[in-house]
C-alpha cells in the first residue's frame, strides 16, 4: 500500500486512476464502552473520491463509528486501515504522521471551535503538521486560500468564531478540516444544526469540494434527504451493526431490510400531496438498550415482519442480487423479500 | 388593513384562536430587538395551522406569546382571542387558568421540561388535580387513559416510571399527554419533533393527528421543517424577520409559493431523487437580520433577486394574492411587492 498521493490541494482528478485506492478500510470493528456495545463489528471500506453514508438512528453507534476512525478513541477490537495503514491501536506519538490522512468536521461548529483562537489561528493548526516549517507570510497564504475555498472572505481570519453565523463556523471547520488535504473526511452530522437554507449551502459546498479534491468522504447523519443528494453509498446501521449496504440507487430504489424500508418511510418529503398518500410505517420509539441488544437479529423486537427464525438467529451481512449487501433472513438471495411500506399493517406502538 | 382578511379566513366556523396585530420587543443590553411585528393569524376548531422559518424569524417567539410564557423584558401589544377571551394583558391568574385548561404548550426538548425528580404518572395527575379537581385515584386513572391514548405501550406501568427511564420519543409522548389532560381546545406544539429520530417523529405526528381527529384538539405546529409541515399542517404561516410574509393552504403554499422567501426554502430542501452529480440545492444567500424596529421596507429584500425599489422604501401589505381560485383551505396572503404569481414551483439548478 505505497500508492503516491500528491498532498496539495489541487489533487489528481479521480477518474484518472481506474481501480481507486481504498481509503479507509474497516474490519469487524468492535467499541466497547464498558457494559455498551456501541459498535459491535462493522465492516466498511470506502475508495478515494466515493462519499459513503453512514445512516441510523440516534443510539445506532454510527457516530461512535467516525470517532474510532479518527481515532479519538481506540477501538476494541478488529481494523481501522487508513490508506493502507493499521491504526487501530497505535499511540498518539505513533498516530501522528497519520493524522494528516482524515480530518473530522463535527455537528455543532460553535463547540468544536476554540472560542479564544482567531479564525486564522484555528484553520493553521493543522499545518503544524506538516513537515518543514513555513514562512508566516506563506502560513497567511495557505489560511487565506482554505478560508476562499469554502466561501468565506480571507478578513475573516481576524475574527473570533462568535463573531460568526452557524453556517460560517461549518465554513471554517470545513476550511480546518481540509487544511492538511486529508484523504478522508469523516463528516458527523454536519448540516443538522443548520436551518434549511444554510444547510443548502453547505450540502452545495461539501459536493463541490469533494468532487474538486476528490477526498473520500464518510458522512454520518440521520438525515436521509441529504444523503441522497450528497452520497454515493449507503451503509444503515442499527444498534452497533450494518443492516444493509449498497449504491444509493439500490438503497433508494430498492430497500432490502426492513429497517431501511421502515426509515425511508417515516422521512417525510416536502410535498404535501406526495406525504399524505403514503402509507406510515410506524416501528414504535424505543430502540432497545446497547447494553443488552437482543438475541437474534438485534432489529426482530421492532420489526414488523419478522419471524420466530428471527429472534434466534444472528442474520450474516450478505451479498444478494442487486448488489446490496442485506442482514436479514427474509431477504431470498436473488434480493426479493417483503416491504413493510406495503406488506404489514402499521400497528406497533400505535393506540387502537 | 389586517382586518380586511381576518374574517374570510379558513373555514367559516368562529376561530378557537383568534391573533390579531400581535407585536413583541424585548429590552436587552444592546437596545431593543423587535421579535414579532403585527402578526395576525387564526386557528379554526380542528386545524393544524403551521408556523414555518429559519431560527430567528421569531415564531417561538410568538407561540410563547400566546400562552404568556416570555420573560419580563419582552413588551407583547396586540390581541390574542382565545375563544372571544383576550390572553394579552389578561390577569396571571386569569392566564394560570386558561394555561393548561383552554391552550397547552410543548416543548421541544422533553427532557428539560419534564421534572425528574416526579414520576411521569405524578406529573400528569398534578395537571388534573389543579385544574380538574379530580381525586387522587381518579387522576391517576386519567393519566393511566391519557398515556395510552398518546400510543405509550403498557400505561399502567409507565405511569410509575421517571423521565430518565424513557425514551426521547416517549418522553415527547408523556410531555403530550400531560399538555392534553385537560382536553384544551388549542395546542401549541413548538418544534416537538426536531430533537426525535424520523422513525420517532412519524409516530408523534401521528399522535398528534390523532389528537386532532379524536379530541377536535386545534394545533399550532411550530417547525423549521418542511417535511413535517407537508405532513400534518392543513394551513401554514411563513414567517421572516418576526413578519408573516405569506400564508396559505398547504398544497396551495408548496404548488404556487409567492413569497420569495417562501419558495427559497421550498428549493433548498433536497428532495427525493436529487443527487449533486445533476442537481444544486438552492441558497439563500444572507442571514436573517437582527431588527431593533421594523423598517418601513421589505426586511427580506436585501436578500431578495426580485427586490426593487420600492421594496427597499415601503413594507408591503399581506393581501391576498389576485390569481387563482381561493380553495377549501382559505384565501392565499403574501406580503411582496413582486409576488411570484404563476411562475413555476422553484425548481433546481441543474450544475452543467
Amino acid at each position: 500500500m505505497t500508492t503516491v498521493e500528491q498532498t496539495d490541494d489541487t489533487g489528481v482528478s479521480p477518474e484518472a486512476t481506474p481501480e481507486r485506492e481504498v481509503v479507509l478500510e474497516l474490519d469487524d470493528l468492535v467499541m466497547h464502552f464498558g457494559q455498551v456495545r456501541a459498535v459491535d463489528g462493522v465492516s466498511l471500506s470506502i475508495r478515494r473520491g466515493q462519499v459513503t453514508a453512514l445512516v441510523g438512528e440516534s443510539g445506532s453507534g454510527k457516530s461512535t463509528v467516525g470517532r474510532c476512525i479518527v481515532r479519538l478513541v481506540e477501538p476494541t477490537a478488529g481494523t481501522v486501515r487508513l490508506a493502507g495503514h493499521d491504526v487501530t491501536h497505535l499511540s498518539r506519538r505513533e498516530l501522528r504522521p497519520h493524522r494528516r490522512d482524515v480530518a473530522i468536521v463535527f455537528q455543532d461548529p460553535a463547540g468544536s471551535l476554540d472560542p479564544r483562537m482567531l479564525v486564522g489561528e484555528i484553520v493553521a493548526e493543522p499545518l503544524r503538521l506538516q513537515a518543514g516549517r513555513l514562512s508566516r507570510r506563506e502560513r497567511a497564504e495557505r489560511v487565506a486560500d482554505g478560508l476562499r475555498r469554502v466561501g468565506l472572505r480571507p478578513e475573516v481570519a481576524r475574527r473570533y468564531p462568535h463573531e460568526l453565523s452557524g453556517g460560517q463556523r461549518q465554513r471554517v471547520s470545513l476550511a480546518r478540516a481540509l487544511m492538511s488535504a486529508p484523504k478522508l473526511l469523516v463528516a458527523d452530522e454536519p448540516t443538522s444544526a443548520l436551518d434549511v437554507s444554510v444547510q443548502a449551502a453547505v450540502l452545495n459546498l461539501l459536493a463541490d469540494l469533494q468532487r474538486d479534491i476528490g477526498f473520500a468522504c464518510l458522512f454520518i447523519t440521520h438525515d436521509l434527504a441529504a444523503v441522497e443528494y450528497l452520497a454515493d453509498d449507503i451503509a444503515v446501521m442499527y444498534l452497533g451493526q450494518l443492516a444493509e449496504q449498497g449504491s444509493r440507487e439500490e438503497i433508494f430504489a430498492r430497500p432490502r431490510h426492513p429497517y431501511t424500508q421502515a426509515l425511508l418511510a417515516a422521512a417525510p418529503i416536502a410535498d404535501p400531496v406526495r406525504q399524505r398518500s403514503r402509507v406510515p410505517v410506524l416501528l414504535g420509539d424505543d430502540l432497545p438498550s446497547a447494553m443488552d441488544p437482543p438475541p437474534g437479529c438485534r432489529f426482530h423486537t421492532r420489526c414488523p415482519v419478522a419471524v420466530a427464525r428471527c429472534s434466534e438467529e444472528v442474520p450474516a451481512l450478505r451479498l444478494v442480487g442487486g448488489g446490496a449487501r442485506v442482514a436479514c433472513h427474509l431477504v431470498a438471495q436473488d434480493g426479493t423479500g417483503p416491504d413493510v411500506r406495503t406488506d404489514a399493517p402499521s400497528t406497533t406502538g400505535h393506540p387502537a | 388593513m389586517s382586518t380586511a382578511y381576518r374574517t374570510s379566513d379558513s373555514v367559516a366556523t368562529a376561530p378557537v384562536l383568534d391573533v390579531t396585530d400581535l407585536s413583541v420587543t424585548f429590552r436587552t443590553e444592546s437596545g431593543p430587538v423587535s421579535a414579532v411585528d403585527s402578526v395576525s393569524l387564526t386557528l379554526a376548531p380542528g386545524e393544524i395551522v403551521g408556523i414555518v422559518g429559519e431560527s430567528g424569524c421569531g415564531k417561538s417567539v410568538t407561540a410563547m406569546s400566546l400562552v404568556g410564557l416570555l420573560p419580563g423584558s419582552a413588551r407583547i401589544t396586540g390581541s390574542v382571542l382565545l375563544e372571544g377571551k383576550e390572553l394579552i394583558g389578561a390577569k396571571p391568574a386569569a392566564l394560570r387558568a386558561a394555561r393548561g385548561r383552554d391552550i397547552a404548550y410543548i416543548f421541544q426538548e422533553p427532557m428539560s421540561s419534564l421534572n425528574p425528580v416526579l414520576t411521569v404518572g405524578r406529573q400528569i395527575t398534578e395537571v388534573l388535580q389543579v385544574h380538574e379537581r379530580l381525586s387522587r385515584r381518579a387522576a391517576r386513572e386519567r393519566a393511566v387513559e391519557l398515556l395510552g391514548l398518546v400510543g405509550i405501550p403498557s400505561p399502567r406501568e409507565r405511569v410509575r416510571h421517571y423521565p430518565h427511564q424513557l425514551s426521547g420519543g416517549m418522553r415527547q409522548r408523556v410531555m403530550i399527554a400531560m399538555a392534553v389532560a385537560c382536553r384544551p381546545k388549542v395546542l401549541v406544539a413548538d418544534e416537538p419533533t426536531t430533537a426525535l429520530d424520523v422513525t420517532v417523529q412519524a409516530g408523534i405526528l401521528d399522535v398528534l393527528r390523532g389528537l386532532r381527529d379524536r379530541l377536535g384538539t386545534s394545533i399550532l405546529i411550530i417547525t423549521h421543517d418542511l417535511g413535517v409541515m407537508a405532513d400534518v399542517a392543513d394551513r401554514v404561516v411563513v414567517m421572516y424577520a418576526g413578519r408573516v410574509v405569506e400564508r396559505a393552504g398547504i398544497e396551495e403554499l408548496f404548488l404556487r409559493p409567492q413569497h420569495h422567501y417562501t419558495a427559497g426554502l421550498l428549493a433548498a430542501a433536497p428532495t427525493p431523487g436529487r443527487h449533486a452529480g445533476s442537481h444544486r440545492l438552492q441558497e439563500i444567500p444572507g442571514l436573517v437580520p437582527v431588527l431593533s424596529e421594523q423598517p418601513d421596507a421589505c426586511t427580506f429584500a436585501e436578500r431578495c433577486e426580485a427586490a426593487s425599489a420600492t421594496c427597499r422604501s415601503s413594507a408591503p401589505a399581506l393581501e391576498p394574492v389576485a390569481l387563482g381560485a381561493t380553495g377549501a383551505q382559505g384565501p392565499h396572503l403574501v406580503a411582496c411587492w413582486h409576488p411570484r404569481g404563476d411562475a413555476p414551483p422553484p425548481a433546481r439548478k441543474v450544475t452543467s
